[in-house]
């Protein structure tokens, strides 16, 4: 009966293409690094460089020697994505070398071992994430805090996340602990610890702006993600208040980043309007989760990896309206 | 030969010799291992108490259990009493997490070592080692005995913070139970001061 | 087939671990250290060569109906016979591999080989397949416990080469264990394939 086979995503059409889109993704990022520098130091910038850098190269190497692919995959931005995004997931003031090994990882194993762009299971630079923080829990948990100069980087002054500090008034049960938490007006702005490029919230939002504006995505995944966390957080808020506000939440960690640039990826999320909505509320409920109940501080990344996992099975459930499709009797 | 057929003698005859030659087997074995064994256990608990001591020249008395604490009392080589050696317990990261640490008559740590544990290779693991410089010539009744996270004195294990306050929360129950007599653990009050009767008075 | 052809069939081309994929149990969870890895191979591999040879002599005397018990009490046995014995002779390796020993008894690779060789061959080609998948599984936890070892410490049966600091610790947890496997399975291939 069902004979009709979904296509591997992305789905390319005229006058739109993979490459376009990486670019406008990577312009859209800007804002957020320009930020990351400010806030971080040189550090943002030599961090993001390596990172782009060695997974540009890698990409190339195993196109190259590896599966002897004679159409060059580099030039089509993809690299250059994973690359800034992995940065973007990492406190300025870390190893280089740590940040090759997640670029390996996140281009060598999680996206060419299953063929290269478009046949990746999971998002790379998320995954390369959630290897670098299982295998450096401490580098990657060490986190500078911002407005240390421009000429910081390894040897930058540490200190707690915002969310780190909710944790810890829900591990200890004591709400006043929250009051340690950055103004909003920081968290807007920047002006607080966390990977480089998820502290500034205004910055990122300018970028969502922009790729909406570029119908790069469109707003179903971030927004049902952005509106289920608050919503979620908002009930915990009100029944216990030993859990942040959900306007801290929502500004706080990687979660505006991931919404807007990471849970989007093409080729990893749903194809359809309704499985993006599926996708995007079931992210925001199991970030909450974790965040709240998990060991780790920041769940994110974690919410986005197992959605990921479920995306061929939404993409089943929730196929895409076909072109001319007259609806049954 | 042919192969025996399946009847329900057959099986039966061949099912229990199989058992039978195979209880024999395992418990000649167990009878020549089980003293080896026992020896091996032995000399590892003296060891490990000789160690959180930090002195090889001590008597061990017989183990008394209240609760989940298995105790030592320890005398010198002359029979004065020296304090006392704990195996204590506390949930870890992992799994329970096993600790023999030992106590100077004022309740001052002299040692520990941790027995068992599940904790994650390279982080949780460390507690072995960690703590060593840290809590020793601490007392849980004088000083704050927690992670610094916490408001404590102590420094928690890099990035294991549950480890940490589960290493320091079993120490503390040990020296609460076993040192100064508390209950720790409310609803065994009295079994627990039914098995300190006739035990030797706790330290304060 | 000749004993020879025996035990090289099972280090290569049924390698239980690399072409098989049995046992993967303790496979994955005791190859943190090559030489966790290396112990277990070798605990599993003296089982198997027992529990082989003893099938393979009295498969004549149990009845169809009743082999699959039968078998089953010969391997748990002679698995808790060695367990005892390690405990009382090798405490260290009991320390480290103390959990997986009574599991080698729902190893599949055992069960698998009485089934499939030893209740079909004479008793000394049985001890031949049992040495050769034996060795062929001992080869294969060590390369895994060692590329573990290296890549999430920084060591290699024990000798530092570049620290515990540059390790990457997923190659310890069980998700590491998942990624060395697969990659060794490619590698496994690529070599076999060729030959």
């Amino acid at each position: 009966m069902n004979k009709l086979v979904v296509s591997l995503s992305p789905h390319v059409h005229s006058g739109d293409s993979v490459q376009k889109n990486m670019y406008w993704v990577c312009i859209a990022l800007l804002p957020a690094l320009i930020c990351s520098f400010i806030s971080f130091g040189v550090g943002a910038i030599i961090t993001t460089a390596i990172s782009v850098a060695s997974c540009v190269f890698f990409e190339w190497a195993i196109n190259k020697f590896m599966l002897k692919n004679p159409k060059c995959t580099v030039s089509d931005g993809s690299a250059i994505l994973t690359g800034i995004l992995l940065a973007f997931n990492m406190p300025s003031n870390i190893q280089p070398w740590i940040i090759i090994v997640g670029a390996l990882f996140a281009i060598g194993v999680v996206k060419m071992t299953f063929g290269g762009l478009g046949c990746n299971l999971f998002n790379p630079a998320l995954a390369g994430r959630a290897f670098l923080l299982i295998s450096f829990p401490v580098d990657m948990t060490t986190w500078p805090t911002p407005g240390q100069g421009f000429s910081t980087y390894l040897d930058a002054e540490t200190g707690a996340t915002p969310l780190a500090i909710m944790k810890a008034a829900f591990k200890s049960g004591d709400p006043q602990m929250l009051n340690q938490l950055p103004t909003f007006q920081d968290m807007l702005l920047g002006n607080t610890g966390g990977c480089l490029g998820e502290v500034c919230a205004a910055a990122l939002i300018l970028g969502f702006i922009i790729l909406l504006a570029k119908k790069v995505i469109t707003w179903h995944i971030p927004v049902s993600i952005l509106v289920t966390v608050a919503v979620f957080s908002g009930l915990l808020n009100l029944a216990n208040p030993v859990y942040a506000n959900p306007l801290a939440e929502l500004m706080s960690g990687g979660l505006l980043l991931g919404a807007i640039f990471m849970a989007t990826d093409y080729v990893t999320s749903p194809m359809s309007k309704n499985g993006q909505i599926i996708y995007g509320v079931a992210i925001g409920v199991l970030t909450v989760i974790i965040r709240a109940y998990g060991a780790y501080p920041e769940g994110m990344s974690f919410a986005i990896l197992i959605m990921n996992a479920f995306v061929p099975l939404i993409n089943n459930k929730f196929k895409p309206k076909r072109f001319g499709e007259v609806p049954a009797k | 030969m042919k192969k025996l057929k399946s009847s329900l003698t057959n099986m039966l005859v061949v099912l229990t010799v199989i058992t039978i030659v195979a209880a024999g087997v395992l418990a000649s074995v167990n009878a020549v291992t089980a003293p080896q064994i026992e020896k091996i256990n032995a000399d590892n608990l003296a060891a490990g108490i000789k160690a959180v001591m930090g002195s090889d020249d001590i008597q061990v008395s017989e183990p008394w259990e209240v609760d989940n604490f298995t105790a030592y009392d320890i005398n010198d080589k002359d029979g004065n009493l020296m304090g006392k050696a704990v195996v204590t317990t506390e949930n870890g990261f992992g799994g329970p997490l096993k600790v023999l640490v030992g106590f100077n008559t004022d309740g001052d740590i002299l040692g520990y070592t941790v027995l068992e544990h599940q904790e994650t290779p390279g982080l949780g693991a460390k507690a072995g080692e960690w703590f060593q410089d840290k809590i020793i010539g601490m007392n849980p009744g004088k000083n704050k005995f927690t992670v610094s996270k916490d408001g404590g004195e102590v420094d928690a294990i890099t990035a294991s913070t549950i480890t940490s306050r589960a290493f320091l929360r079993a120490i503390q129950n040990a020296y609460d139970k076993i040192i100064i007599g508390l209950d720790v653990s409310s609803g065994a009050s009295q079994q627990a001061s039914a098995a300190s009767m006739g035990k030797p008075a706790a330290i304060e | 087939m000749n004993n020879f052809k025996v035990l090289i069939n099972g280090i290569v081309k049924e390698n239980p671990t690399f072409v098989l994929l049995l046992g993967m149990c303790p496979t994955l969870g005791t190859t943190s250290s090559a030489i966790n890895g290396m112990s277990m191979g070798l605990a599993t591999m003296c089982v198997l060569i027992l529990s082989n040879l003893i099938i393979a002599s009295i498969k004549k005397l149990i009845p169809d109906a009743v082999r699959i018990p039968s078998y089953i009490v010969v391997i748990a046995s002679l698995v808790t016979v060695l367990q005892m014995v390690i405990k009382a002779y090798a405490p260290d390796i009991d320390k480290s591999l103390g959990l997986f020993i009574p599991l080698i008894v729902v190893n599949c690779i055992i069960l698998g080989r009485a089934e499939s060789f030893a209740a079909k061959n004479g008793p000394i080609a049985s001890i031949f397949d049992g040495i050769g998948i034996g060795i062929g599984f001992t080869i294969a936890l060590t390369c895994l416990g060692a590329v573990r070892e290296l890549l999430g410490t920084g060591a290699i049966f024990g000798f530092t080469l570049w620290g515990e600091n540059y390790g990457m610790l997923m190659f310890v947890l069980a998700p590491g264990a998942f990624l060395a496997l697969g990659y060794l399975i490619v590698v496994f291939n690529k070599i076999t394939k060729k030959a």
